[in-house]
């Protein structure tokens, strides 16, 4: 297992590090294309969410400069950087991944974004081909881990969202949200969930702005809101109570002269800003000013820290599944690589049979005279069936060996009773390769 | 007798005051509770105890000390009627233990009257003070909720979930609760001074400015108005108002700390 993962998380660098780390969705592809072309590295994924970014790899000896990447990638220097950073290898690193698409590090423990940004990410690196065998195995075990996790245990039934955190701070300022008007800026998915509990307590009007107009009219229409052209944010934007804003904009959007014009057109009530956006959207200037109140995904974790420690009991069984989980997923590994070692043998077997099954067709077929399509048939069926049967019992033996010591002695036997010795040294023998096996290895060894 | 119902409420308004200090370290809904229910029972004692001193016949309300009393038992309404609308005790914080300071003043003896029967217009001279007492508590109400709400901003702004005092209510309710004080507070003040000057025009024909009692009064209804206008109009909060709150309050209790030396109201000593 020669995985190597390198990241930072809301835990290990405060939000100023993480912005300057955070990918655009619009570039990731390129960035994963980036990282296999660094050497040492052969299969790459980058998940960037607004609470990590992490860099998770293949590499092929174990020992891949991820840092350097993250330095030359980001044009950051050591010493900016490497304190937040943290970096698992190998089992650490498949436990790591596995908790991650669990939510189990999550800044809300159980919620269920995550796992969709992993997917999501995974899909990016898929279609870009910078993740194939060995990362395509550990992230299709994570998410099945998730999966059990989230089915066997109750860390994400009493999922305390972002969405609801955000609820009941608007509750601390507003008191009744009966009647407040939202302003969703940027139309993501999380502002949506947010927007959505906020109605649901009460809340009057929504308005959206987001760069692409047509996408701000779709989701104005779900809530029965009204969409607002970006251009006309801030002369628009104090008519909201409570602000939920998530751009992808490098730069803060809501400056201190902003909020002061919207705090003066206000009369001075307050205004609440939810800012999920990573880089932030609200200048800490702005957030200084009396009568706002911003909160960016850092504060939020810490206002759900608490809801955190609800939820220890069910976090701990959640660990003890990962911890199974990375156990089974290891020995799978190293049975799966002692089944490498078969497969040449059980290919070479296959082809073996296969010849001589379709050198004995013809030279049957020509006593015969022609077939019709359905006599065709019957006796491609008959054949396969009888070369299926013989090879049933050595497969299965083979690979049950694979394990085992006998392995050495079995594998000898069957090439030399067969006489496959010619063989391997054909197409079977590129199936030896451990690191790239083609497609028929795979599903043998499943 | 008046005097000893007076010492139970004290006895009452006491756990209002354990209860207030502390409320600012932690929540308890119990002890809250149990501070509501001694507030209620000091305001039955409280009651009876100036129901007592108006029977007694004199128009004793004007020494300084039943005033004192009469200030508390307004603002200790004023404390219920806003339980009545919010269900919240937070107000205690602060209503508390002025109200036990004042009552405890009160309750310590009483003082000679300093009003006496050659005021000519005694009804004016009741609707007077009572006028001006309930402008008072309303004020004591006022700065109580514009400290409340410094705290609860300063508590959302340092964005600490855990923080020490989560008792308190949302920070537009805080508002609203200081805004409507202000707002019924100052025509009750407004029609106090006015009445005032109609005692001390019956009294002497003429209102002396230069009276530091009076000078301090003006100075104290001038902020007020101040704080009403700038809430109107540009819907000041916060520090500001607070500051503001504050100055008037400090004004209301160098203008009653006025009454020891001041002329007019000293005439009954002269």
């Amino acid at each position: 297992m020669r995985y190597q993962l390198i990241g930072v998380n809301h835990k290990s660098a405060p939000l100023e590090v993480r912005e300057r780390l955070a990918i655009p969705e619009s570039r990731l592809p390129d960035t994963c294309r980036d990282l296999t072309a660094h050497p040492g590295i052969e299969e790459g994924m980058i998940i960037s969410t607004c609470n990590r970014v992490e860099v998770v790899t293949h590499t092929s000896n174990g020992t891949a400069d991820l840092r350097g990447f993250l330095h030359q990638h980001f044009h950051l220097k050591a010493e900016d950087l490497d304190p937040h950073l943290y970096e698992f290898r190998e089992k650490d690193a498949v436990r790591h991944v596995f908790r991650v698409a669990s939510s189990l590090d999550s800044m809300v423990v159980g919620e269920a974004q995550i796992l969709g940004q992993v997917k999501e990410a995974y899909a990016t690196a898929r279609a870009v081909g910078s993740v194939r065998g060995q990362l395509d195995q550990l992230f299709t075990r994570a998410f099945a881990v998730a999966k059990r996790v989230r089915s066997e245990t109750a860390v994400g039934s009493s999922s305390v969202s972002i969405a609801s955190v955000a609820v009941e701070l608007a509750k601390k300022i507003f008191g009744s949200l009966q009647g407040k008007n939202v302003f969703i800026v940027g139309a993501g998915k999380m502002s949506e969930l947010a927007a959505r509990h906020l109605m649901a307590h009460g809340c009057a009007t929504i308005f959206v702005a987001n760069r692409t107009y047509d996408r701000a009219i779709g989701l104005a229409r779900k809530f029965d809101g009204q969409a607002i052209k970006f251009d006309d944010l801030y002369d628009n934007c104090d008519r909201a109570d409570i602000v939920i804003t998530s751009t992808g904009a490098p730069h803060a959007i809501f400056r201190r002269e902003h909020g002061e014009q919207f705090l003066a057109r206000r009369k001075n009530r307050p205004m609440f800003f939810i800012d999920i956006a990573v880089p932030r959207d609200v200048s800490p200037e702005m957030a200084k000013l009396d009568g706002i109140f911003a909160y960016d995904i850092d504060d939020l974790q810490q206002a759900v820290s608490s809801h955190v420690a609800d939820r220890s009991k069910e976090a701990e069984l959640a660990e003890a599944i990962i911890a199974s989980e990375v156990e089974k997923f290891e020995t799978r590994f190293e049975a799966r690589l002692h089944t490498l070692d078969v497969v040449p043998t059980i290919v070479s077997l296959q082809d073996h049979l296969e010849t001589i099954r379709q050198t004995e067709i013809d030279r049957v077929r020509g006593r015969m005279g022609p077939l019709t399509p359905e006599q065709e048939l019957a006796v491609e069926a008959l054949t396969r069936g009888i070369i299926n049967k013989v090879m049933h019992t050595p497969v299965t033996t083979l690979k049950t060996a694979a394990r085992e010591a006998e392995a050495t002695t079995l594998i000898d036997v069957v090439r030399r009773l067969f006489n496959l010795h010619d063989k391997e040294k054909g197409p079977a023998s590129q199936a030896g390769n451990k690191e790239k096996p083609n497609k028929k290895d795979v599903e043998l060894s499943n | 007798m008046a005097l000893l119902w007076l010492r139970f409420a004290l006895a009452c308004y006491f756990i209002g005051l354990i209860y207030a200090f502390f409320a600012l370290t932690r929540t308890s809904d119990l002890f809250s509770r149990i501070a509501l229910h001694a507030a209620s029972l000091g305001m039955v004692f409280h009651f009876v105890s100036l129901v007592e001193l108006f029977l007694s016949g004199h128009v004793v309300w004007t020494s300084v000390h039943n005033g004192e009393s009469l200030l508390a038992f307004f603002s200790m309404t004023f404390f219920m009627i806003i339980y009545a609308i919010y269900q919240t005790t937070s107000p205690g914080v602060v209503v508390f233990p002025i109200v036990f300071f004042l009552t405890f003043v009160a309750a310590i003896d009483q003082q000679p009257v300093l009003l006496t029967a050659f005021v000519q217009h005694k009804g004016w001279l009741i609707a007077h003070i009572i006028l001006i007492f309930t402008g008072y508590a309303a004020l004591v109400l006022s700065f109580g909720a514009s400290l409340l709400y410094l705290l609860q901003e300063r508590r959302l702004k340092a964005k600490k979930p855990s923080s020490l005092i989560s008792f308190l209510p949302a920070l537009e309710v805080i508002d609203q609760i200081g805004y409507r004080s202000l707002l019924l507070g100052f025509p009750f003040m407004t029609l106090g001074l006015i009445t005032g000057s109609v005692v001390a025009m019956s009294t002497y024909g003429y209102v002396d400015f230069k009276d530091p009692k009076i000078l301090l009064s003006i100075l104290m209804w001038a902020v007020y108005m101040v704080m009403v206008v700038t809430r109107w109009s540009s819907g000041w909060r916060g520090r500001r108002a607070a500051v503001l709150a504050t100055c008037a309050f400090v004004a209301a209790i160098v203008a009653w700390a006025a009454n020891y030396f001041s002329t007019i109201h000293r005439i009954a000593a002269s």
